[in-house]
């Protein structure tokens, strides 16, 4: 069974949010996407300052067998891709909640969010999906 | 669900992840795909490739049959055992499929083809061998175990007897032979040394855990594509099919034009083609920009003209992206390949990218 923190929330996509202190919102992709993906090789962040509608691709992260997007979750300007990624694409496998976070994003004040779910529905999700 | 070989509980019980594959549910990974690609490199792994299709054949008129049949020329095979990899085209010059054939016998020999193909390569040898009286056999009950790595022949020869052992370690490369039942030939789909084992489907799962207690990690199909695209061996359905002809597919070597009186099927095509020069031709890729090559994606060759990769992977061994790609004949060095709407740059190298574990292009 995949880990799925209690202190965060999710997305039926597969991402996790984090809310940080300065109100910007930290966001990776969960325990169960790693494991389902397998070894990354390769992952694309967005730069600082993009902007970033929910809902819309934001990111790629790529395993040996293939190429995934990553959804934002919200709309807002991304203040932080993860540097450590370019070199060490598998620290999303050996710590999807922690070093292997993806990007950071402000959000826009009254901007669009997709759906997200408290961690007991997303591990319902993966129940359903056959983790 | 699909067919399952007789080591499919197997896979489940050792936690595989089982994909279809050509209509069979086959381990793609057991723990980590790359963990399995280093394993064969650096020791030893065995794969799971009973679903690939094993046909004897038989009669007094199999070697002109095969003559006519094959791209390539059995008559090249002179040692019993020895063994030949070669196309199947039809009578334009696409390959119907890639085969390996071994030479058993003045009357007996055998091939091994694709699982994915196996319906049609089994209609189109069966109405082609009526005219030479060729008996066609599938040998469905046979499982069949890929031991590969530096370490993988001296590892599998332990489940032998020492007599069985000590044959089995002076078969040369591309030989095979029946020992204790098996028929074990040292080929294989990784670039690396080893055996492929052909035995009956009841002393697989034993074979299996044995190789296993003897450090030879499972492999699943995942690294199995990895390490050949490393090999610069091509895979059927992707680097080459029924639009196209060995020549554009980096398979010229496998044709046999001499002698110039053998009629095998597909010969006057691929004359004509020869007179023309062929348009497009496959060629290695290796990606100096970050990211990931993949199948389909466009290759553009500035001043040339466009391309597009046919098989496409982050090699392990190299810790970069390699591929095959068919391109324009006029294609030189360097290229670029369009990932998600960006160029990237891209070196045209010549294959294998890696063979008996080091790396031949830079």
């Amino acid at each position: 069974m995949s880990k799925v923190p209690a202190d965060l929330k999710y997305t039926k996509t597969h991402e996790w949010l984090r809310t940080l202190p300065d109100g910007s919102i930290e966001i990776g992709i969960t325990d169960h996407a790693q494991h389902a993906l397998g070894d990354l090789v390769f992952v694309e962040v967005p730069e600082a300052g993009r902007a970033v509608k929910a809902g819309e691709p934001c990111a790629v992260v790529e395993s040996v067998k293939a190429a995934s997007d990553v959804y934002a979750p919200v709309t807002g300007e991304v203040t932080a891709g993860n540097p450590r990624l370019a070199s060490e694409p598998e620290a999303v496998n050996t710590d999807a909640y922690g070093g292997g976070w993806l990007m950071r994003v402000r959000p826009t004040p009254g901007g669009a969010t997709a759906a997200l779910m408290s961690p007991a529905e997303y591990e319902k999700l993966q129940q359903e999906e056959g983790d | 669900m699909g067919r399952q070989t007789p080591l499919f509980q197997l896979h489940q019980e050792l936690g595989a992840r089982i994909v279809d594959f050509g209509g069979w549910d086959m381990p793609v990974q057991y723990s980590s795909q790359i963990g399995e690609h280093h394993a064969v490199r650096r020791a030893a792994g065995v794969f799971d490739v009973s679903h690939m299709c094993v046909i004897d054949l038989k009669g007094g008129r199999v070697r002109p049959f095969l003559r006519t049949l094959l791209a390539n020329d059995v008559d090249k095979l002179t040692r019993p055992g020895k063994a030949l990899y070669t196309c199947m085209l039809d009578e334009s010059g696409g390959v119907l499929d890639d085969l390996i054939v071994y030479f058993l016998s003045d009357s007996g020999f055998r091939v091994v083809v694709n699982a994915g193909t196996r319906d049609k390569d089994l209609a189109w040898i069966r109405r082609h061998a009526r005219e030479f009286d060729v008996g066609v056999l599938e040998r469905a009950e046979l499982a069949m175990l890929a031991i590969q790595g530096p370490e993988a022949r001296t590892k599998a020869a332990k489940l032998l007897s020492r007599v069985g052992a000590a044959t089995a370690l002076e078969l040369d490369t591309f030989v095979g032979r029946e020992i204790e039942g098996w028929f074990v030939a040292r080929t294989g789909y990784t670039g690396e040394d080893g055996f492929e084992v052909m035995m009956p489907a009841s002393d697989a799962e034993r074979v299996w855990r044995e190789l296993n207690s003897l450090g030879v990690a499972s492999c699943g199909l995942g690294a199995r594509d990895t390490l050949r695209l490393e090999a610069g061996m091509n895979l059927y359905g992707n680097d080459m099919d029924e639009r196209t002809h060995p020549f554009e597919s980096g398979l010229a070597w496998t044709v046999a034009m001499e002698p110039r009186d053998r009629p095998f099927i597909g010969r006057a095509a691929l004359e004509a083609v020869k007179a023309q020069g062929s348009s497009r031709k496959l060629v290695g890729l290796l990606l100096e920009d970050r990211g990931v090559l993949r199948s389909h994606q466009k290759v553009v060759v500035p001043g040339v003209g466009e391309g597009e990769i046919t098989s496409g992977t982050f090699s392990p061994t190299l810790e970069r992206s390699i591929a095959f790609a068919r391109v324009p004949a006029g294609t030189a060095q360097q290229v670029q390949v369009d990932i998600r709407g960006k160029l990237l740059n891209a070196r045209v190298v010549k294959p294998p990218f890696v063979r008996f574990g080091q790396v031949l292009v830079r």
